[in-house]
């Protein structure tokens, strides 16, 4: 929609630049989030993408994806690297309520600066245990862990002025085995539950609990546990919301099943794991999806 | 800034937070429309440098330097692109504003993605179709574009090249039987099958015409919309797709309290902002009182609304208006508004609105005058009637049940959002172009309102963009009436996404009591039903809606006792307004989920007991009172419609696979429901049918189309009567300056009602053009009409001179009256799986057949049926307008969860064979009807699945989930 309180759009080119935010004014990336609500309390917003960020950046350390990165971007990015987590990427970007056209323009930070708890790539960030490069408005960097950068229902770490820059995936989260689970109230609706298994090479085991509570919770385990003990972990978990996307108490138990189901997957050699019982797509026979 | 829209190099600099959709209708190009302006639902699609965006949320600066091509770049009308022409070819549209996104989304998807088209397609929404045949459109059309791209032109025939994707699955998913005609409707109309044939081979024995003329009996056959071709290229024009000289803009001030007291008013610093034309308050506001309902008769809905009231009743309702160059001046005059408000006490609850003490809402205004029956009990109006003795039944009755429903509040979700563009012709009339179903009635109402002549206003529609029942009010005619009167200048206002939930009336909530009484069996011996609407902070509709509610709900069934206390309340949330199916279907919920129970305690089959007590030709309807003999059986079906749906749940291979997993558990669930084919106590036509002066026909009718399709049905009935091609008649319409009269289009009457008028109109003309002719041939014997003028012997008298003879034109008129009505019938079945631990309802099998009687248009039908179904089912799984304390929270698509591709499966779509003694060729009206019965007939299903049964709307996985592991 229009801003029409909008009254000039200034190019960022360097960092020098981004002095320009503050009260009244806040950065552009994709502008698909920032269009769709009127912000009625902004007079200006500095375009980030101009800074011209290389989107994603693939060294021995990890992977670096820039705030500025697009969902179609990232969504594509070529499995060459061997790394198992791989497919996560896309999953998580299936979890986003707006479309493909939307993945065009929408960027991976913008999503995670909404801070909703619906937003997939605090869900993929999280579960990847990435950190979060925050440049300060004061001139500083400072190194947050994704998960933390949340800090509730439209909440994160950023004071005025400051911008998220990228986020780094460590190598070992990458050549970790992830299983992504997703529910919504409907098939392929606003996430009510976007539950991410990490099982590392080392035999170490992570959950991260998304979109069901109000912040990111990551669950950790020095081995792949047992049902019962995952089921208590994530019963155990106090940040469960209630919004037009489902039920607080429905929102824990739909997550302990996923979980369920997600440490099923992980513990059965790769490929080898049973079909989910909690499919997101469309219900259609064989013949009618052929 | 330079730019390149569909090959044309423009230069214009937009304003700096101006998105991309706005921008490019600024450069004229209204075929970009605006369903959300947030990004959710896909109307405005465009292809930026070959990658499709969401215009809405696409800063329109980045367009600089950039190729953008919207639907009408893609195609002409009388040169479509291949996607474009497969839309036409499977009717993949019916409103057709979401179909410009459709067919550009689809342009850019590839034969291999076609698997995928579910999650492709999430972010393209359409609210009347239910996605079937917008599904089947999308794979002819990628893969006729493939092959065209291939080499291979335009091959727009189905079959070879994409190894079957393209193919005719989602035909095939409606299996054909012996009485599905419309399953196999003519795929275009040029070419007829032969079942359109047989159709049309039983009109023609109605109409009494020579075998001759069969040829060109259209009626019965799957002719495509007159807007078609120009729907699918952008060309067509809807309310706003249009460019006023020095029109201004007008938006509105909005109350934060759900009831309070405006004590002042500072509007200086509004007025004093460069830009603003005038800012209109509750002193500019005529003392009349008035409903934004619109029925035939004014008296049906209580007047209890001004223009700006000094109490505010609602969260949102509007306070102010300022009318300003450009809709951010108004926006930001309207925050410089100052409003000083005593805060009354409000009431939320429908049943606490009645209780002694609570806050009244609209105590001050006269009973009679108004018309509310109580105000002093915030009841607008009540039945309490009893047939018999209920209590005494129920007390000998074998088996009762009892249990209480609850509906919820239901956004009509149009894609086209509520707007208007009014201003003054040269000889001073308003005049206003508006979304609405009601053209005529809203003249009328703004005459009374204003103190004006009717004959001075003039309101029209272009093609409106969705209608639901929604559009039978009047949102924003009244102020945009006043603005120009006002001003001077041409005013528009336009609702936004979010004004539609925060101002536009949902669908009536209702609790709905049920208690039936049963011999072991199963004759039904009692049926008692207590109802409470709560209509919100105005009474539009309220009354109307509660008294059918309790009509064909309770006369569809036999009994010697009938017990019904309804009422209808105010209270400080959003009002409630018509909706689709107009309250049958509230209390439909209980009442066939009722009778679900019934079977159950009695161990009869649903079906059977429904045999066991329906009504059937000969039988008294009776509710509230027994109907008089207006409403006659003009066909009955029912019967039909019950066998089809039992043995198409019966047949093997109907239902898709149980999924895997032992937390699934399956059910089948059915529900039957009746409607009068139109509204009661008159529903007015009157229609002119005029031969032209160059042997062309046209027809001037007052109804509005909206996707409802009666106007590709009104060239039907018009060219079979005129023995010529549907495409000879061109249609004027939903103008009050062009026709008679035309109570509207709701009440399912387009067909009904203005087409038979219409079909009266026709004949009249066809007798006045043989008498001519014979005149012109100095013959006496009677020739034969043509599509090229009248046979007489050996002679033919073409239609020009026909009309040349005449004295330049020939015209003729029909009217209606809806005097007569009949019923209709609708029965739905669904086989559902449900997941016990996420409380999914899978739906595994949807089947629903319907008494239409005789089928004007096949694939038209088919598309209303699965739209109707597709909405109910949204409504009954998804769709939730959640307020607290009178506050909308769900103001955005992303909140409020309209059916997607995903959500909607393939409904099985068979038809009683009757044939109405009442409508015109035998048909009955069929576009509120298939919704009712959806929601119990899901809820019968998941009861049968998981032993709980619903009793509240909507059947959420939270809450079905919930009633399970409680």
């Amino acid at each position: 929609m229009d801003l029409t309180t909008i009254t000039a759009i200034v190019p960022a080119r360097t960092r020098a630049d981004l002095a320009a935010l503050g009260a009244g004014s806040a950065p552009l990336a994709g502008g698909s989030w920032l269009f769709s609500e009127p912000q009625n309390h902004l007079t200006s917003l500095v375009d980030l993408m101009a800074l011209g960020w290389p989107s994603l950046v693939v060294s021995g350390e990890g992977l670096e994806v820039a705030a500025t990165c697009t969902f179609a971007e990232l969504a594509a990015l070529p499995d060459d690297q061997g790394w198992p987590a791989h497919p996560v990427l896309y999953q998580c970007c299936t979890a986003l309520l707006g479309s493909f056209k939307v993945w065009n323009v929408a960027t991976v930070g913008g999503n995670i600066c909404a801070s909703l708890p619906a937003g997939p790539m605090t869900s993929l960030f999280s579960s990847l245990d990435a950190t979060a490069l925050v440049w300060r408005a004061d001139g500083g960097d400072e190194r947050v862990p994704v998960a933390e950068f949340v800090t509730g229902n439209g909440s994160n770490v950023l004071r005025p002025g400051d911008v998220l820059r990228s986020v780094q995936v460590p190598q070992s989260s990458l050549t970790g085995r992830t299983a992504y689970r997703k529910i919504a109230l409907s098939p392929l609706g606003r996430s009510g539950a976007v539950i991410v298994g990490l099982l590392r090479a080392d035999g170490s085991f992570m959950l991260t609990v998304s979109g069901a509570t109000v912040k990111p919770e990551q669950l950790r385990f020095d081995r792949l546990p047992g049902a019962g003990e995952l089921a208590a972990a994530v019963e155990a978990v106090t940040t469960w919301f209630t919004d037009p996307h489902g039920a607080a108490d429905w929102r824990r138990a739909v997550s302990t099943a996923l979980a369920l189901e997600i440490r099923d997957e992980l513990a059965a050699p790769p490929g080898e794991a049973p079909p989910s019982h909690y499919t997101t797509d469309r219900y259609v026979s064989e013949e009618a999806a052929r | 800034m330079r730019f390149i829209v569909n090959g044309e190099q423009l230069e214009a600099d937009p304003a700096p937070g101006q998105c991309l959709r706005t921008f490019v209708r600024d450069q004229g190009h209204f075929e970009v429309k605006k369903g959300c302006d947030a990004g959710d639902c896909g109307a405005c699609s465009v292809i930026v440098d070959g990658t499709p965006v969401h215009s809405c949320v696409y800063p329109a600066y980045r367009a600089e330097n950039r190729i953008v091509t919207t639907v009408a770049g893609l195609g002409e009308p009388d040169d479509l692109s291949p996607l474009q022409q497969s839309f036409v070819d499977n009717l993949g549209f019916q409103c057709g504003f979401c179909t410009a996104g459709m067919v550009v989304t689809a342009t850019t998807l590839k034969p291999e993605q076609l698997g995928d088209l579910p999650r492709l397609m999430k972010g393209n929404l359409c609210r009347c179709t239910g996605y079937r045949a917008v599904e089947a459109s999308i794979r002819q059309g990628v893969c006729a574009s493939a092959r065209a791209a291939e080499g291979g032109g335009h091959d727009d025939g189905p079959g070879s090249g994409c190894a079957g994707i393209c193919g005719s699955d989602s035909h095939g998913a409606v299996r054909a039987t012996g009485k599905s005609r419309a399953s196999e409707s003519a795929t275009t109309a040029e070419a007829a099958s032969a079942e359109g044939v047989a159709s049309a081979e039983r009109v023609a024995l109605l109409t009494e015409s020579p075998a001759s003329e069969l040829a060109t009996v259209t009626v019965g056959t799957s002719v495509r919309p007159p807007a078609a071709r120009r729907i699918v290229t952008g060309r067509e024009e809807y309310t706003l797709d249009t460019a006023v000289p020095g029109v201004l803009h007008l938006k509105l001030l909005q109350s934060p309290h759900a009831h309070a007291r405006v004590l002042s008013m500072d509007t200086s610093a509004a007025e004093a902002l460069p830009g603003v034309h005038a800012v209109l308050t509750a002193a500019d506001s005529p003392a009349t009182l008035y409903s934004t309902a619109r029925h035939q008769w004014r008296t049906d809905d209580p007047d209890d609304t001004t223009l700006f009231d000094t109490v505010v009743r609602y969260r949102g309702q509007r306070v102010a208006a300022v009318v300003a160059d450009s809709i951010g001046i108004a926006e930001a005059a309207c925050r410089l508004i100052e409003v000083e408000y005593e805060v009354l006490p409000a009431v939320f609850d429908p049943e606490a609105a009645r209780q002694p003490g609570a806050p009244l809402l609209h105590a001050d205004k006269s009973p009679t005058a108004s018309r509310i029956a109580e105000p002093e009990r915030n009841v607008i109006a009540s039945v309490h009637s009893e047939i018999g003795d209920v209590e005494a039944a129920l007390a000998e009755a074998d088996v009762t049940v009892a249990g209480t429903w609850q509906t919820h509040r239901v956004s009509h979700a149009a894609l086209e959002t509520h707007g208007s563009v009014g201003w003054l012709d040269e000889q001073g009339r308003l005049v206003l172009r508006t979304s609405s179903q009601v053209p005529f009635l809203v003249r009328d109402e703004l005459a009374h309102i204003f103190a004006l002549d009717p004959a001075a206003v003039r309101v029209y529609t272009a093609r409106v963009g969705g209608g639901f029942g929604g559009k039978q009010e009047i949102l924003t005619e009244d102020v945009v009436t006043a603005a120009v009167l006002a001003t001077g200048r041409p005013v528009q206002f336009e609702f936004t996404r979010s004004d539609e939930f925060s101002i536009a009336p949902c669908r009536h909530p209702m609790r709905v009591k049920v208690a039936l009484g049963a011999t072991r069996d199963g004759h039904l011996t009692a049926i008692e039903l207590d109802v409470l609407s709560d209509t919100g902070a105005y009474g539009n509709h309220g009354p109307g809606v509660m008294f059918h509610s309790v009509g064909e709900t309770v006369s569809l069934y036999n009994a010697a006792n009938k017990k019904i206390d309804a009422e209808v309340v105010y209270t400080n949330n959003i009002p409630s307004g018509a909706f689709r199916g107009y309250g049958l279907g509230q209390v439909l919920f209980g009442v066939e989920s009722a009778l679900d129970e019934l079977a159950r305690e009695l161990g009869i089959d649903p079906f059977e007991l429904r045999r066991i007590n329906a009504v059937r030709p000969g039988d008294p309807l009776v509710a509230s009172h027994v109907e008089g003999d207006d409403l006659v059986f003009g066909s009955y079906g029912l019967d039909q419609c019950l066998d089809l749906v039992e043995s198409a749940l019966a047949r093997d291979g109907a239902s898709l696979p149980v999924p895997h997993g032992t937390e699934w558990s399956v059910g089948t669930g059915i529900a039957a429901a009746m409607i009068a084919t139109m509204p009661p106590r008159g529903h007015f036509s009157t229609v002119s049918m005029t031969l032209e002066s160059d042997g062309g026909y046209l027809a001037s009718v007052g109804t509005s189309e909206f996707g409802n399709g009666t106007t590709t049905v009104h060239t039907q009935i018009a060219s079979s009567v005129l023995g010529t091609a549907a495409e000879s008649i061109r249609i004027r319409q939903s103008d009050t300056d062009a026709s008679g009269h035309d109570t509207g289009a709701f009440g399912s009457a387009g067909s009904v009602v203005a087409g038979k008028a219409l079909y009266s109109a026709a004949l009249s003309l066809k007798a006045a053009i043989l008498r001519t002719a014979s005149e012109i041939a100095g013959e006496w014997s009677e020739g034969h009409l043509g599509p090229d003028g009248v046979t007489i012997g050996e002679r033919l008298v073409p239609l020009a001179d026909i009309a040349a003879a005449a004295g330049g034109t020939l015209t003729a008129s029909g009217s209606e009256d809806g005097a007569k009505r009949s019923l209709a019938f609708n029965v739905q079945g669904f086989r559902v799986a449900v997941n016990a631990t996420t409380g999914e309802v899978r739906i595994l099998h949807s089947v629903h057949a319907a008494d239409p009687g005789v089928i004007l248009n096949p694939e038209q039908l088919r598309g209303q049926i699965e739209g109707g179904v597709a909405q109910a089912i949204g409504s009954t799984l998804y769709e939730e307008m959640i307020l607290d304390e009178g506050l909308v929270k769900t103001q955005v698509f992303r909140s409020y969860h309209l059916p997607q591709f995903a959500d909607v499966p393939v409904t099985e779509v068979l038809f009683a064979e009757t044939e109405d003694s009442v409508g015109p060729f035998g048909a009955k009206s069929m576009s509120e009807a298939p919704y009712n019965p959806v929601a119990p007939a899901l809820a019968n299903a998941v009861r049968d699945a998981v032993g709980a049964r619903p009793h509240v709307l909507p059947i959420s996985r939270d809450r079905v989930w919930r009633s399970i592991n409680a």
